[in-house]
């Protein structure tokens, strides 16, 4: 996804001399097209996330859109009141693109793991945050956005497959709606939807009815959609590689509690910082309920408690 | 987007006669507003009185998106800058003397929201980066615009504006000038005994930077260091301007309290008598 990310940024950048792209020297493999094709407006600005933001915002300040590139904790935290203070207090155009969400980076540890920065960044109001769920959605997310005149963050996976099921065509705002169904609304966050299509796949077997929906923003939130679909729903399912406070589940309780929905809510995230326990993407997010076996289960459960 | 900053407009009444310098004329605008304020910070404002006369006495250049920029990354002084725009005639009296009132875009630290100002600050560290970005966008842009940026020395403790001096000197970005207000003061204590900075001038120059000595008091010498200073320079410029805290009046100078103190009444009558009388 992130390759897909870059080569669109580049084509965009080919009819649009606005764009910049800084990178807190990461990216090896992956921001080589842009930088090659566009050396002028291509600056690794070292170690220093910090200076990264703060340097875009002065970017921004005179015209341009500057994105500025990281793995997601580095782009997310350590600038945080960088990003508060920079692009936010002065409603300037700056893209923060955070790479590997969840436990992508797995086997480097906690450092590496971003559980929080959808929850952090969601906080500022004045910040739109995007998650795609695959390729496709990256693709489109991209360029319906890249030109919003407020900051954005960019939460890029490293890969992950197809969504089957998923519109193509990224909206800003909206929930996408993956499949109807009238038992249990499983809500995912980003490329952890093809869990949950599997996992609705499984429930289908048993004769439970899931329906399934991506929150693909924040800022604005999919509000009124997922009150559509929560009125039609008795449980929903949050599925998240975050933690469980801050992102699509806090949305989702959000919105029920805010509509008066009779709905009930199960939310599968982190419930804790990992330490001492790294490992594979897949082994985390299987340890973390966050496998399909584990958005099934965490339904089927919720279900037979509710009997 | 920034709007550009509101054009000079005449002045009905002025608070000050032309004649007397501008570094006090902002000076004494700087005693009065933090009177009627009740507010401090006021040895910090008196402090860059000098410098600020110096860029908005000519240096700054421009208008519109291509105006010169500048950042005060020392935010708390702000009302040194609301002065200078006043002295000069780019806000009006009812405007400045909006400062610290309810719903006032001028409050203590400075706002973008509010129209001469190029970028809010307020947490130290985030001008020089900011101002980084402006020198490499007219660069990247093609303007020959410069950017300045004024410091405080104790600022020079965040590790960011280390971050962005390596940046800055990298990119060789010789329209770039910080200016920093040494007067060896801050909050808690003296600069030399909470964070040494000496050999401050050494540090800038290793890290790649022109440096330049300066009496931070003296604006025609001030002036005539930044403009003479070489655009076409590879290493971006660093201006020390050697000041005292609370500049121009006496029971202030150098004085750590003054960092936050109001004044009363009897202060500031003794201290806009001991500014007028300097002339």
């Amino acid at each position: 996804m992130r390759n897909a990310f870059v080569e669109t940024l580049t084509e965009l950048a080919e009819r649009d001399r606005r764009i910049a792209l800084l990178t807190g020297d990461l990216g090896f493999s992956v921001l080589e097209p842009f930088g090659e094709r566009f050396p002028d407006r291509f600056y690794n600005v070292g170690v220093a996330e910090q200076n990264m933001v703060g340097v875009a915002t002065g970017l921004a300040e005179a015209g341009m859109i500057p994105f500025v590139y990281s793995i997601a904790t580095f782009a997310s935290m350590r600038p945080y009141e960088f990003i508060r203070n920079g692009p936010v207090l002065h409603q300037l155009p700056v893209r923060i693109v955070g790479v590997g969400g969840g436990f992508e980076y797995g086997n480097n540890g906690a450092t590496h793991y971003a559980l929080e920065d959808v929850g952090v960044l969601r906080l500022q109001r004045g910040l739109t945050v995007v998650v795609p769920a695959d390729t496709a959605h990256a693709r489109s997310a991209l360029e319906q956005t890249y030109e919003l005149r407020r900051p954005i963050y960019y939460r890029v996976s490293k890969g992950g497959p197809p969504i089957p099921g998923l519109d193509s065509d990224f909206e800003l705002g909206r929930l996408a709606r993956v499949r109807d169904g009238g038992d249990v609304a499983l809500i995912a966050l980003g490329p952890l939807a093809a869990g949950a299509v599997t996992a609705a796949d499984r429930l289908a077997d048993e004769g439970i009815d899931a329906a399934v929906a991506v929150v693909e923003s924040f800022n604005p939130s999919p509000a009124e959609d997922l009150a559509d679909l929560l009125a039609g729903v008795p449980l929903a399912v949050t599925v998240e590689s975050h933690f469980v406070d801050g992102g699509v589940g806090t949305l989702v309780a959000e919105v029920i509690a805010e509509h008066g929905l009779p709905t009930r809510l199960r939310r599968c995230g982190i419930g804790e910082l990992p330490r001492g326990m790294t490992g594979s993407q897949a082994f985390l997010d299987d340890h973390h309920g966050l496998s399909a076996a584990g958005i099934s289960g965490a339904a089927r459960s919720a279900l037979l408690a509710a009997r | 987007m920034a709007t550009a900053p509101s054009q000079p407009r005449p002045v009905e009444a002025p608070h000050h006669p032309v004649e007397v310098p501008l570094a006090d004329r902002i000076r004494l605008t700087i005693l009065q507003q933090s009177h009627r304020a009740r507010f401090g910070h006021i040895g910090s404002a008196l402090s860059i009185a000098d410098v600020l006369a110096a860029l908005y006495g000519g240096t700054l250049r421009g208008e519109g998106d291509d105006r010169e920029r500048f950042v005060l990354s020392k935010g708390h002084a702000v009302l040194a800058l609301y002065a200078a725009l006043y002295e000069t005639g780019r806000i009006d009296l009812a405007t400045l003397e909006t400062y610290c009132g309810d719903g006032s875009a001028l409050g203590a630290h400075p706002e973008h929201a509010f129209a001469p100002i190029d970028f809010s600050t307020g947490s130290l560290g985030h001008g020089l980066p900011y101002a980084a970005g402006a020198a490499l966008a007219a660069r990247t842009l093609g303007s020959a615009r410069r950017t300045f940026v004024l410091l405080s020395d104790a600022e020079l403790n965040e590790g960011s504006v280390w971050e962005a001096a390596m940046f800055a000197a990298h990119q060789r970005l010789g329209r770039l000038v910080a200016i920093v207000d040494l007067n060896g003061v801050q909050a808690l204590g003296y600069t030399r005994d909470v964070i040494d900075l000496e050999p401050l001038g050494a540090r800038w120059e290793a890290f790649g930077w022109s440096v330049h000595d300066v009496d931070g008091h003296d604006a025609a010498a001030l002036r005539a260091t930044i403009d003479a200073l070489d655009p076409a320079s590879p290493r971006p410029h660093v201006v020390l301007a050697r000041t005292q805290l609370g500049h121009g009046v006496s029971f202030m100078e150098n004085q750590i309290p003054w960092h936050y103190w109001p004044l009363s009444d009897e202060q500031f009558a003794a201290a806009v008598a001991e500014v007028a009388a300097a002339r």
